[in-house]
């Protein structure tokens, strides 16, 4: 069974047909040749895969392509504005947080994401105080980032490089 | 020719590039999500392919039926071993797939669905039906089986018996390291095309040119006629080295769909039955020592598996042949053959499980001995190799062990075991100590030299970077070479197009392709002088080094490890962990650190939750995925720190480098468990140090 849908990714407007049994990786992946987003494991359990959907981090091997239609999708390669990298993006080259590079595009997601999530005041299994908002220090990042495995070992480099860029990435300072 | 061109990097100046502590040239790439990985290329109308896993862990096929299977809509081809394309007889049975009716052990390819698309193609497999005579299997490992064979030479010197029993210290125990899979986060993949040019592969591999060499004789085709693409991996951990059956099996598919592109990545739960796994250990140390903790007798007996499709051997008694002297020794190597996947490269073959048994060892007669733990290793610092009876290089584990511990703060530790108790949690420290050696590469390598304009240069050698730094170190190499500044020089691999090079194993790869890149350099100013015509070239190949002959040589290294375990839930954190390495000369500080970073983390990851569980009733990995194989999180990693002393080291190539990638995943499990049983008195021998362990 197919279905006709679209998805605007990083900005772009597509119009695709698919399996309904797609899911909005394969999708992306395979039918728009986006190369960002990686597939790890395509169960959930790595997070290759994160993107942001709506502006919120999503796991694309989750999601079937039919029930993103009509989403707005970002990518890592759409984090960066035209030829200048997002801080998160510089960040990550500064503070060596990736070796192989393939977590990386869901890892810069997942971060994008994150820094929205606790700006908005979300808490974490590492938060100790529920009434403030959330303090991003190191603790509270690995916490939220553990989604996102990365076998070359790159965590104290996305760590760091996440903890410096948070400032200049937009988003609302009281939060941090 | 396909390999990428990166920006150009930022400047050093001619001559200052080696030490440089420079961005990754291919970060860009990487962080924009454009660097593209081998399933990534775009190729026209391509074919998806599915494989089919045998249910039974021995026997035979009798009957395949792909009726069903071929009835579906966008199925191409069915394939198995009796309408597969043949292969050349191989010596290496793993890679004979679909070549027979046998089956050696389950989860073995025995059919596979090419289709239009993903979702047919797997749905499709799900539908060829098997039927076996199947024989019982045996995937057993034990010390005790009648069948166990020597697969290398006892290493017999003294009377390890007498020792033992005259000893004033006499240790004998046993240690166990569990089955371990390589879990690159990029899963095994190729995209393979054959048409009337030959063969085309863009391919997850730490080796283009291994690759092809294993692939020609099998395909009975020129290697010239192959072309293998690799310019990114991710990541390869020792699985992607040699070639495996799932690359054959694509091969076969573009094969038999002839002209059109046929895509495989394996799924997560392929990776635990297809591409190899480190074998479980069982290791009998057994030490004897006097007084002041002199160590007269070492004992190694160790017994690993191997599968009866093909032989790999783990080689754990590796480093105690070359760790420690005594005057009488007995070191032994076992293996059985089970009915299970072949056994493969992973991080530190031999080498990091082999040291998980003797450095707990160590450790246990420190405290017997009422030493140091770090003393007792420098009152047995050999100096000549042990095994060869060669001298070392250079040996700078006294170094290291001495730095490390300044670093970590261990003057003041108290060695009492089990005494501190800090909010609810027991808190230790530990030691143990690191050893790679420096292998030989594995094949040749040659580079080319081209001056471009100006001042500007290319250097092709068909190296890979599978996450190391290659990209960027062997620029730094050749631009120091070449007395140019790394803005000046684009370095191209990961392609057969380019000169041949040796795989990324053995940590041989910047020692091996970079002193190919300095004799390239040179022959380079010898044809052409300092002021080269543009497109002038030349070419060299890995020059021999006749020290290897006179030295024993290794990088050495000491880890220190902070491990907190919470009373009630014997809930274990390692808030620290720290490694002082001696690996000569370090091209890039930033590629190296996140190097032993990145080791040093696997082997945290193998001291607290790597396990693959086999079931023997139906012998096969039953946590085949990444929510049951535990791998290190974020939140698993706190205050870790890599760092190393200035080592010059003539004798090792003639950039002074010894290789980096593998020696920081040895010794940490062996770190962590002696600051685990420093926290709690409970001495844990089989890894993973799971919290039951240190319950009741
Ligand atoms: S690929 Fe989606 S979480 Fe692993
Ligand atoms: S950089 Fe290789 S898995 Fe994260």
């Amino acid at each position: 069974m197919h279905a006709d849908i679209t998805l605007a990714v990083d900005g772009e407007e597509h119009a695709l047909r698919v399996d309904t049994r797609t899911t909005l990786l394969d999708a992306l992946r395979e039918h728009l040749g986006a190369t960002a987003p990686k597939k790890g494991c395509d169960h959930g359990q790595c997070g290759a895969c994160t993107v942001l959907l709506d502006g919120r981090r999503a796991l694309a091997c989750l999601i079937l392509a039919v029930a993103g239609d009509s989403c707005q999708v970002t990518t890592a390669a759409g984090l960066a504005d035209g030829d200048t990298l997002h801080p998160l993006q510089q960040a990550f080259i500064d503070h060596d947080g990736f070796q192989c590079g393939y977590c990386t595009p869901g890892q810069l997601c997942s971060a994008a994401g994150m820094l929205q999530e606790a700006a908005q005041g979300w808490p974490s299994a590492a938060t100790t105080d529920l009434t403030a908002p959330p303090v991003l220090d190191d603790t509270e990042i690995r916490e939220r980032m553990s989604g996102n495995l990365c076998r070359c070992g790159a965590y104290p480099g996305i760590v760091a490089a996440i903890s410096t860029a948070a400032p200049h990435t937009g988003v609302p300072e009281g939060s941090r | 020719m396909s390999a990428p061109v990166h920006p150009r990097s930022a400047p050093t100046a001619p001559g200052r590039a080696i030490g440089a502590d420079l961005p990754r040239v291919d970060a860009r790439a990487k962080v924009t999500g454009t660097a593209t990985y081998a399933f990534e290329y775009p190729v026209p109308h391509p074919a998806y392919l599915h494989p089919v896993q045998a249910t039974i862990a021995r026997g035979r096929l009798t009957r395949i039926d792909t009726t069903a299977a071929e009835a579906l809509d966008g199925v191409r081809a069915v394939l198995w071993h009796g309408n597969a394309p043949r292969l050349r007889a191989t010596d290496n049975a793993e890679l004979a797939v679909l070549q027979s009716d046998q089956v050696f052990y389950r989860g073995q390819v025995v059919a596979a669905v090419i289709a239009d698309t993903p979702e047919a193609a797997r749905q499709a497999a799900r539908l060829v039906r098997l039927d076996y005579d199947q024989q019982p299997h045996d995937v057993d490992l034990s010390p005790h089986r009648g069948d166990l064979y020597a697969p290398k030479d006892d290493h017999d010197q003294g009377d390890l018996e007498a020792a033992m029993a005259g000893a004033e210290h006499a240790l004998d125990a046993t240690y166990t390291t569990p089955m371990l899979h390589a879990t690159p986060i990029e899963p095994h993949t190729t995209t393979a095309v054959w048409d009337d040019s030959g063969l085309t592969l863009y391919e997850s591999t730490q080796g283009a040119h291994f690759a092809r060499q294993e692939l020609a004789p099998l395909l009975d085709l020129d290697p010239q006629r192959i072309q293998i693409i690799a310019p990114y991996v991710g990541g390869g951990f020792g699985s992607k080295g040699p070639l495996h059956a799932p690359t054959v099996l694509t091969v076969l598919a573009a094969r038999a769909m002839f002209g059109r592109p046929v895509k495989l990545a394996l799924t997560r739960r392929h990776m635990f039955d297809q591409v190899g796994y480190r074998s479980p250990t069982i290791q009998r140390i057994r030490l004897a020592a006097n007084a002041q903790g002199r160590l007269s007798g070492i004992g190694m007996d160790a017994t690993v598996q191997t599968a009866r499709l093909a032989e790999f051997i783990e080689e754990a008694t590796g480093p105690t042949e070359s760790m420690y002297a005594a005057p009488h020794r007995h070191i032994a190597l076992r293996a059985a053959e089970l009915d299970a996947a072949v056994p493969g490269w992973i991080r530190g073959p031999g080498q990091c499980p082999g040291m998980f048994g003797p450095e707990v060892a160590m450790d246990e007669l420190a405290q017997a001995c009422g030493l140091d733990p770090i003393d007792l290793r420098l009152r047995n610092d050999p100096d000549h190799d042990p095994a060869t009876g060669k001298p070392f290089s250079s040996r700078n584990l006294a170094a290291c062990l001495r730095e490390g511990a300044r670093r970590f703060g261990w003057h003041d530790r108290d060695p009492a075991p089990g005494t501190r108790l800090v909010q609810g949690w027991y808190v230790g420290t530990g030691v143990a100590a690191s050893r790679y050696p420096v292998v030989p590469p594995a094949g040749p390598s040659e580079a080319t030299v081209r001056h471009l304009h100006d001042g500007h240069y290319e250097v092709h050698i068909g190296a890979a970077d599978i996450g190391t730094g290659a990209w960027t170190v062997l620029t730094q190499i050749a631009a120091d070479a070449l007395g140019a500044g790394v803005q000046d020089v684009q370095v191209r691999i990961g392609d057969t197009a380019l000169p041949e090079a040796s795989v990324a194993g053995g940590s041989t790869g910047t020692m091996s392709w970079g002193s190919t890149i300095v004799a390239a350099a040179r022959a380079f100013r010898d044809r052409h002088g300092t002021a080269p015509a543009p497109g002038a070239e030349a070419s060299a190949p890995l020059p021999d080094n006749p020290a290897t002959e006179q030295f024993a040589m290794a990088a050495f290294g000491a880890q220190f490890a902070e491990v907190h375990i919470h009373a009630d839930t014997g809930e274990i954190r390692v808030p620290r962990l720290l490694g002082a390495f001696a690996a000569g000369r370090i091209i890039n500080p930033r590629t190296a650190r996140s190097q032993l970073i990145g080791g040093m983390t696997m082997g945290l990851s193998m001291a607290l939750h790597e396990q693959s569980i086999m079931d023997p009733r139906f012998g096969h990995v039953v946590n085949c995925d990444l929510a049951e194989y535990h791998i290190a999180t974020n939140a698993d990693v706190a205050d870790i720190q890599a760092h190393w002393i200035d080592e010059e080291d003539p004798h090792v190539n003639p950039l002074g480098a010894k290789g980096i990638g593998e020696i920081g995943i040895v010794g940490t499990a062996a770190a962590v468990a002696n600051a685990a049983h420093h926290a709690t008195g409970v001495r844990v021998r089989d890894l993973p140090l799971t919290l039951d362990h240190f319950l009741g």
